[in-house]
């Protein structure tokens, strides 16, 4: 049976262009400050949404998602706040997913959490800290609730590796297209593009490329040679930025929605990989 | 987790017998271990577990490492006979393993020297570690300069300023300390910010984690390389009373010095194995740094483990006067043997921790480490448990140097300006 992911990358396949997914924490600024930042960027042309899962130790992200992720967990975020996320966002349209480090599920209970996460309507999990040697738990709970469970390559993984990460993802393999933690980048890296050939010499599976994509130029240069570009840091600045320098609710979403547009722009004018 | 904790730790205590099984290849110590970790270090995870698997087969390498060990670090270390402590708790023989008299003044030597040498054999130049009270940083800046290696120390915020002495240790031996001004500013947000360093870094950079902890093969190889401590102290007691302990004694942060000690022992089942965590104000308080008294089952900086959390996974930060023992965590081997019953675990708090410090102190001229008064503290109730027949070794980790200000302060012997005062610390 075709995921809600699977449509939207075959119909994004049609179309000659690749899928804009963007990603903004739960609970930052608020929760309901958060809702309406992801409602936002799905208006603007985001057409995944992978909502953050606030957590304690992010060792995979940098300054401007800590800051993020620190201040949501000050304000009291909860791991029922974000499913109560997932279910207002998901009511829009877009396929959304939950981005977290293991251990908020691992407490939660996988079980428990691929539940209420099926019936938040979400379309399942990105789950970076978890590796494929210890996911049967989370295979098994995503499988019975018809979520998509997504896993990531990086540069540095085997063939082999790749090829037992694409073999348990599904919906589409995530690939982390440079050695680092999130944040934005001034160029996406000469590993994207080898890496995504090498992901798809081993899968049919769709692959996204994230880490360091920041504007509508580098969407489109990833759109070249991959099914999806992945938008983080650079959507979460714009609210980070709007907090520090308190121009307002409204004006934080303007400037989500300026940078979904020029990002989802760049995903329909994709550059011709140079062979 | 599809077996019950108690029934998987039956399965497990069945195979006990042989505990060299542990860890599986997976870096699974029972249901404990393994490797949480994103993707992209899994191939520097692979390549160290491959090198270091290939080193401690070559007898070139074990010679190097021993070599530096004995005309370097100062071992073996000797065993001392704490007379005046025996007597004081009514006839137990009281016996300390002086890792404190290891250079740099600690135990944490021993990984270093041994994880240094495999960067180098690995091919890398740059080392990164992680430092709560400074002792691990400390000896990575040794063992570094020793070594010829560029190495960096990232130590929280906080830390720098309880252990300002460290750091400029640090920055004599030619390393760069980073403060870590992220989450709480102490140990488990030093390790953070090492692992997004070697997340970038990974080609040219080995993390030397200082504890048995993190993802595998930490666990093993730290465990490894500490267990000279063991394997010393159990040839060292036979040697000087004829017979086994009864029990060994350690303070357990991550555990590195306690899983040192206890490793070798854990075949003689006689012999009581006793781990003391940092109690803080006490379990019941909320601020401790009690990860097995006080925790639960969940997954932090690569491995699964006993973890102080709250009810949605998020970590609690952890308190103790101790900042070597600070850190909300455990190795996982140590979850393992609390879960079969091979070892147990007992909360000692910051006062009783301190009340030991300076006992030791006037009764042996022994001034130990706060991170090691624990394990006395404990030592010296388990000797009035045991009672006078009884023979207790505790591993005295390290020394107190580093710790007079914060004795100091503690026992009233510094104004607020740092200006000395006359008291009795016995109070």
């Amino acid at each position: 049976m075709q995921s809600r992911l699977d449509e939207r990358f075959t119909a994004a396949r049609e179309e000659g262009r690749s899928l804009l997914v963007g990603y903004l924490p739960a609970g930052y600024p608020t929760v309901d400050g958060g809702i309406a930042a992801m409602r936002a960027m799905v208006a603007a042309g985001v057409d995944v949404v992978e909502v953050g899962l606030p957590y304690s130790d992010p060792t995979m992200d940098g300054p401007v998602i800590q800051d993020a992720a620190d201040a949501a967990l000050r304000g009291g975020v909860t791991t029922a706040d974000v499913l109560r996320t997932v279910e207002a966002v998901a009511a829009t349209g877009a396929p959304t997913l939950v981005m977290t480090y293991w251990n908020p599920i691992d407490r939660y209970g996988p079980a428990r959490f691929a539940a209420d996460l099926a019936a938040a309507g979400g379309a399942g999990a990105i789950t970076p800290d978890l590796p494929p040697e210890e996911a049967a738990p989370w295979l098994a709970a995503s499988a019975e609730h018809g979520l998509d469970p997504v896993f990531l390559v990086a540069p540095s993984s085997s063939d082999a590796r790749i090829r037992l990460v694409a073999g348990i993802s599904r919906g589409f393999v995530y690939a982390a297209s440079l050695m680092g933690v999130t944040g934005t980048r001034a160029s996406v890296g000469t590993h994207a593009a080898d890496l995504v050939a090498r992901v798809r010499a081993t899968t049919e599976l769709p692959v996204a490329v994230g880490l360091g994509v920041s504007t509508g130029a580098q969407a489109a240069e990833v759109a070249g040679f991959a099914d999806g570009v992945i938008v983080g840091s650079a959507l979460v600045k714009v609210l980070v930025d709007a907090q520090r320098s308190g121009v307002g609710d409204a004006a934080a979403l303007d400037g989500i929605g300026r940078l979904a547009a020029e990002l989802a722009e760049g995903v329909r004018a994709p550059v011709p990989a140079s062979a | 987790m599809s077996a019950t904790p108690s029934a998987e730790a039956g399965a497990v205590r069945a195979q006990a017998e042989n505990w060299q099984a542990f860890p599986d290849p997976a870096g699974h110590f029972g249901r404990f271990g393994g490797r949480f970790v994103p993707e992209a270090l899994m191939a520097a995870l692979d390549e160290l577990t491959e090198a270091y698997d290939q080193a401690r087969a070559d007898e070139g390498f074990i010679a190097e490492l021993d070599g530096l060990l004995a005309t370097y670090a100062g071992r073996p270390t000797p065993l001392t006979d704490a007379h005046r402590l025996t007597e004081h708790v009514g006839g137990a023989r009281i016996l300390l393993k002086r890792e404190d008299l290891a250079h740099t003044g600690s135990h944490k030597i021993n990984n270093v020297l041994g994880q240094c040498l495999l960067t180098k054999r690995m091919g890398k130049t740059r080392v990164i570690a992680e430092t709560g009270a400074g002792q691990h940083g400390v000896a990575t800046a040794t063992a570094s300069a020793l070594l010829g290696l560029d190495c960096v120390v990232y130590m929280g915020e906080e830390d720098t300023r309880r252990q300002a002495l460290n750091v400029a240790r640090m920055r004599l031996l030619g390393a760069e300390v980073v403060p870590v001004a992220s989450g709480s500013r102490t140990l488990k947000d030093a390790i953070n910010e090492a692992m997004r360093d070697w997340v970038a870094t990974v080609e040219h950079t080995h993390y030397c984690i200082g504890s048995v902890m993190g993802p595998h093969p930490f666990p093993m190889m730290v465990r490894d390389f500490q267990r000279i401590i063991g394997v010393e102290a159990r040839a060292q007691v036979l040697d000087r009373t004829g017979r086994l302990p009864d029990a060994v004694v350690a303070c357990v942060g991550g555990g590195s010095n306690a899983m040192g000690i206890f490793h070798p022992f854990i075949p003689d089942t006689g012999v009581a194995l006793i781990g003391c965590e940092a109690g803080g104000d006490g379990v019941a308080t909320g601020r401790h740094a009690a990860a097995i008294a006080g925790g639960s089952s969940g997954v932090l900086h690569g491995m699964r483990t006993f973890l102080l959390q709250d009810e949605f996974g998020q970590t609690q930060v952890s308190h103790s006067i101790s900042a070597g023992l600070d850190y909300p965590g455990i190795g996982p081997e140590h979850a393992l043997l609390h879960e079969t019953g091979r070892a147990s675990y007992r909360v000692v708090d910051d006062a009783a921790a301190m009340a030991a410090l300076a006992l030791v102190a006037r009764t042996e001229g022994i001034l130990v480490a706060i991170e090691s008064a624990h394990a006395f503290a404990g030592a010296l109730d388990v000797a009035r448990e045991l009672g006078p027949d009884a023979t207790v070794v505790v591993n005295c980790s390290g020394r107190g140097d580093k710790d007079v200000d914060t004795a100091a302060r503690w026992f009233g012997l510094l104004d607020d300006a740092g200006a000395a005062v006359d008291v009795d610390p016995r109070g």
